[in-house]
């Protein structure tokens, strides 16, 4: 069974079809790419995988379970409370972070298992100085966002997810708001997760990153799938579109 | 009648203007924060409502407020006004007139918060109080300080209104004396009286506002 299944989905925002068919299926253990140029609808589609957006057609799936379906040509969900339950399955790293200003680090990364997943609090400190250590911030535990560098803000948010333990983690092109070298320490740790074998669907623009650490890379572009494949086949794709958003981005 | 009387019962006068300042404040902060969800609510029957009622709080002279609310029992349900509702009658008044005020401070301060602090809480599975109490509003009060700082220092120097319906507080009193008195003195001395209650209102805001400085 697929931990993601993703199939004909449809969004449209005030007439424009940002997403017009796109079906996604991603196994346990996958990491997925997805590039495109600006307005593909990449970051649509991982909002309505994440239920951020409500999509207007097709079925979203994990692990089996339905969270959005069609029936008939409409949209049913599934009740607030499954849809919460299932939820559960997915982290969401943004793209500016959006961590909680008054929060220092660690209440950043132990709140939501404490306040939403009912974790004792000397177990979630524990669990959170781990990931912390893990991600090279041990030191940073008591600051606050503020005091941190860009690249420092993102692990954070990136411990913030994982303390959850989810099943996949969605990154929205983690590293646009950030500069070459703050870049590059982000990306180390998405490399790492996937050492690990973190499930894991990445929207980015780095496309050497993407190159070396998915298993999958999908190309999108006006809210369809142009191109899908292993990155070998992608970065060699005879497709004129793809050779020159790829070919662009590396020049 | 010499200074030290004159002191002793613009004294008395203090407390009551005190009191009103503090009761205000803890039903009006509350309350408007109750009104602001109103305000901002989907329901456009409760947004209607409560629009109406912040305009007629802001749009209304708050002494004519006080006179409303004093009279209302005698002309609406011909009860006999005793002397003790008069106070209450006060608090009933500045407490609903501030809370229209704080209500709109409140609404801009929610408003003004990023989209993305509840995206992130709604990742993370934090129920809606939960965002709210734990996520949104610390933010919030942090940024509308500086408001609820000018509206306080107002709220202090409008108590003098209570005067309308007879309440002794302590302009109440400075006026009764001067008139007595043939004297600008107690005038002058409720003058200094509020300009100090206000100087001590501002310095303990700010030492609110540095507590919230941990965070940008």
């Amino acid at each position: 069974m697929n931990l993601v299944e993703m199939k004909h989905v449809r969004k449209q925002f005030g007439g424009l079809s940002v997403l017009k068919d796109i079906s996604i299926s991603v196994k346990k253990g996958e990491v997925v790419s997805i590039i495109g140029p600006s307005g593909s609808g990449k970051s649509t589609l991982l909002r309505c995988a994440t239920l951020l957006e409500t999509m207007d057609g097709g079925e979203l799936a994990y692990n089996g379970e339905k969270v959005a379906w069609e029936e008939n040509g409409k949209m049913c969900l599934a009740t607030q409370k499954e849809s919460k339950r299932i939820s559960r399955n997915f982290g969401l790293v943004f793209q500016s972070f959006h961590l909680f200003p008054h929060f220092n680090v660690l209440k950043n990364v132990m709140d939501a298992p404490v306040s939403v997943d009912k974790v004792p609090k000397e177990e979630a400190k524990k669990r959170a100085m781990e990931l912390l250590k893990q991600l090279g911030l041990e030191e940073k535990a008591y600051n606050y966002p503020y005091q941190l560098s860009g690249g420092q803000q993102q692990r954070v948010s990136i411990a913030r997810a994982l303390a959850l333990q989810p099943k996949v983690l969605y990154f929205d092109e983690p590293t646009s708001a950030l500069d070459p070298e703050l870049t590059s320490e982000v990306l180390k740790v998405i490399k790492d997760l996937a050492k690990q074998h973190m499930t894991m669907i990445i929207v980015t623009h780095e496309m050497k990153f993407a190159r070396e650490v998915s298993d999958r890379i999908i190309f999108m572009e006006d809210g369809v799938i142009v191109e899908e494949g292993s990155p070998e086949q992608l970065f060699c794709s005879s497709n004129v579109r793809v050779q020159e958003f790829i070919g662009k981005l590396e020049e | 009648m010499s200074l030290t009387t004159i002191l002793a019962q613009l004294g008395q006068g203090m407390i009551i203007s005190v009191e009103i300042f503090l009761l205000t404040l803890l039903f009006s902060l509350p309350l408007g924060l109750l009104i602001s969800f109103g305000r901002m609510s989907k329901n456009v029957i409760i947004r209607g409502i409560v629009k109406i009622y912040i305009a007629i709080m802001r749009g209304t002279p708050l002494m004519l407020q006080l006179m409303a609310i004093y009279f209302a029992p005698y002309y609406l349900f011909g009860i006999k006004i005793s002397t003790q509702y008069r106070f209450t009658a006060v608090i009933i008044a500045f407490s609903i007139n501030y809370a229209a005020y704080f209500a709109e401070i409140y609404r801009g301060g929610i408003e003004s918060m990023p989209i993305g602090q509840y995206e992130a809480a709604k990742i993370l599975g934090y129920s809606k109080a939960q965002t709210f109490f734990k996520i949104i509003l610390p933010q919030v009060i942090k940024r509308i300080l500086p408001s609820v700082t000018n509206e306080t220092i107002t709220l202090v120097k409008d108590t003098s209104l209570a005067m309308v319906i007879s309440v002794a507080e302590m302009f109440t009193i400075a006026q009764r004396i001067s008139a007595r008195e043939t004297s600008m003195m107690p005038l002058i001395i409720a003058g200094i009286f509020y300009f100090v209650f206000n100087y001590i209102v501002a310095f303990v805001m700010e030492f609110v506002e540095k507590k919230f400085q941990f965070f940008r």
